[in-house]
């Protein structure tokens, strides 16, 4: 594992810490010697194929499973342990596919939350407010559409302010406003110092909202870091898009001449590029001698996903 | 521990039932079945009435062996499985409350729910035989509503502890109803088969104490011994010596059957 993250980007003490954990389920090794940190006020993504781990390491984090080996603390004090009231009222969690109970209300259910959370429940109204619910409040949930209950479910581990926070896939079933809404809130709840640990399939999501991720595969945490430098790491290959006129797709390819580029491609209207990320000023360079025949430009760096299958794969 | 945890699992429990009208339809059974044979028992003798509350509870007695236990092991028998196999017990459990609490509220909220069916169902059949009944009378029909209590919640933690075991649903329900078939149909049948098959050479003093590992035996001596007109009505109860038939003694047997499975289900639900 390669911790990667630049100091500057350091936003505080770590908050979670994992230390050689290991959960062996007989012969599989469900996760298998992970370390972890995760700082304070940070937003954190947990990615990794099914069945790498993430969901094992999230019960454990949260005491809801034993740890085979290794440590875990959550603010200082170990998971599970006698202080584990304490650490879990400091916590929300919303698990994969959550499920309430259909019978209550929208309210009724964040009533219970709040009483098992030992939290008032004169904030429920504003939470669900908070979350697009309120005009469902006295509704069965029963009656919810899933993203209706996945916002439930996020304003059931808003409850009593919760410094960290726990998100297991929590994107499910919203549609592209209310995943809008939701990482809306997660910028508030960021700005208010709370931490948050996310996992997501939708790479795309949140590649450009996270602060740091850790990618798991086989049980084991495969690189830490920002995105950027997680892709700096794998040191994958840059496109260009070149606007040109089709009929300077040629003088491109000339320009590009004995330069280390990959591909070129000639697509609807502009040229593809692939170079390597340390030719990417030659490149400019050689672009810059065809006298205004780019008219625009634009480098694409590696998505998340290209960098994720490069260290999962 | 913290009581208030158990409270609110307890209190979730027992309104679901409310609200979904399970506690309406089980009293309004009990109540049904107990004014028939309160009133319709006599039938087959040419009479109909009211007669006396020792024969009216000897009825009961009969029925209620077959009917609490079956309505608590179905009441039960999902408690925690239902939640494993719905998704929704991690997040319980990820809440500030220890697996005990959990499982204390849910056996509480549903002993609950079952106690208040069994008594409104019984005790309304009570308010209105009351007119008809010396108070040594009412006396012993209110421990047969005790009792009838203690027997429901014993097998609701019988219940409580297979919803720990279980896998799955399909299989906590298979293993409620064997439960039920075991200690209603077949326990009985096995001890009186060892008797006739040694003709009582082997086993004989050991009978009274092997029905006390049956509940649903215990219920029965319970409500039997105390009455002298219908004890002979009944076989395995008759040799059950009067020392082991003290109320205290055969309380504190249906308390150990209550406290008992509940402790190895709070056992397995921490491993």
């Amino acid at each position: 594992m390669a911790d990667i993250s630049p100091a500057q980007n350091d936003p505080g003490a770590p908050v979670i810490v994992a230390r050689g954990v290991r959960k062996h389920y007989g012969p599989i090794h469900a996760v298998d010697g992970v370390d972890l940190e995760v700082r304070s006020g940070e937003l954190f993504g947990l990615i990794g194929h099914n069945g790498a781990g993430k969901s094992t390491m999230f019960k454990m984090m949260l005491g809801l499973i034993p740890l085979t080996a290794g440590e875990i603390r959550i603010d200082g004090a170990p998971v599970p342990g006698s202080d584990f009231r304490t650490v879990r009222r400091k916590v929300g969690y919303l698990p994969e596919n959550v499920v309430l109970y259909d019978n209550l209300t929208g309210t009724e259910t964040l009533d219970f939350f709040a009483r098992l959370k030992g939290v008032s429940t004169a904030n429920n109204a504003a939470v669900l407010e908070r979350v697009g619910l309120m005009h469902a409040a006295k509704r069965r949930v029963r009656e919810y559409s899933k993203g209706m209950r996945q916002r439930l479910g996020f304003a059931q581990a808003l409850l009593g302010k919760p410094r960290i926070l726990f998100l297991d896939e929590p994107t499910t079933g919203l549609d592209p406003e209310a995943i809008r809404g939701f990482y809306a809130i997660l910028r508030q709840l960021k700005s208010e110092g709370v931490t948050m640990v996310i996992t997501s399939h939708i790479l795309a999501e949140i590649q450009e909202r996270v602060d740091r991720l850790a990618i798991m595969a086989a049980g084991k945490v495969q690189a830490t870091g920002t995105v950027q430098a997680l892709r700096e790491q794998m040191d994958l290959p840059l496109w260009f898009d070149v606007r040109v006129a089709p009929e300077d797709f040629e003088a491109v390819r000339n320009a590009l001449g004995g330069l280390p580029v990959g591909a070129i491609e000639a697509r609807d209207g502009h040229v593809a590029v692939q170079c390597a990320r340390d030719a990417k000023m030659a490149v400019i360079a050689a672009l810059a001698t065809l006298n205004g025949k780019v008219r625009d430009l634009t480098v694409r760096e590696p998505s998340l996903e290209d960098v994720f299958f490069g260290f999962s794969d | 521990m913290e009581f208030s945890q158990i409270a609110t699992i307890a209190g979730k429990e027992f309104w679901d039932r409310i609200r979904n009208r399970w506690v309406l339809a089980v009293a309004l059974v009990f109540t049904v079945f107990a004014l028939s044979i309160a009133y319709f028992g006599s039938a087959q003798q040419g009479a109909v009435g009211f007669r006396s509350i020792e024969v009216t509870i000897a009825s009961l007695v009969s029925l209620v062996i077959y009917l609490i236990p079956l309505i608590a092991l179905v009441l039960g028998f999902d408690a925690i499985v239902g939640e494993r196999e719905r998704g929704s017990l991690d997040l319980l459990l990820s809440m500030p409350i220890t697996r005990l609490e959990l499982l204390l509220g849910k056996y509480l909220g549903l002993a609950g729910a079952l106690t208040f069916s069994t008594v409104a169902g019984f005790g309304l059949v009570g308010v209105v035989l009351s007119a008809q009944l010396d108070l040594g009378s009412l006396f012993h029909y209110f421990g047969f509503m005790l009792s009838s209590v203690l027997l429901g919640c014993a097998f609701l933690s019988i219940a409580v502890m297979l919803s720990v075991f279980a896998a799955d649903r399909t299989r906590a329900s298979g293993l409620a109803i064997a439960t039920w078939f075991f200690f209603v149909l077949i326990f009985d049948l096995l001890v009186l088969g060892v008797l006739v098959v040694t003709a009582g050479r082997w086993g004989g003093e050991a009978l009274p104490y092997a029905l006390l590992f049956n509940p649903a035996d215990v219920f029965r001596i319970l409500n039997i011994f105390s009455m002298e007109d219908v004890r002979t009505l009944y076989g395995l109860s008759t040799v059950f010596p009067p020392a082991l038939a003290r109320p205290w003694l055969l309380g504190l047997v249906m308390a150990a059957w209550i406290a008992g499975p509940l402790a190895i289900a709070t056992w397995r639900f921490r491993r």
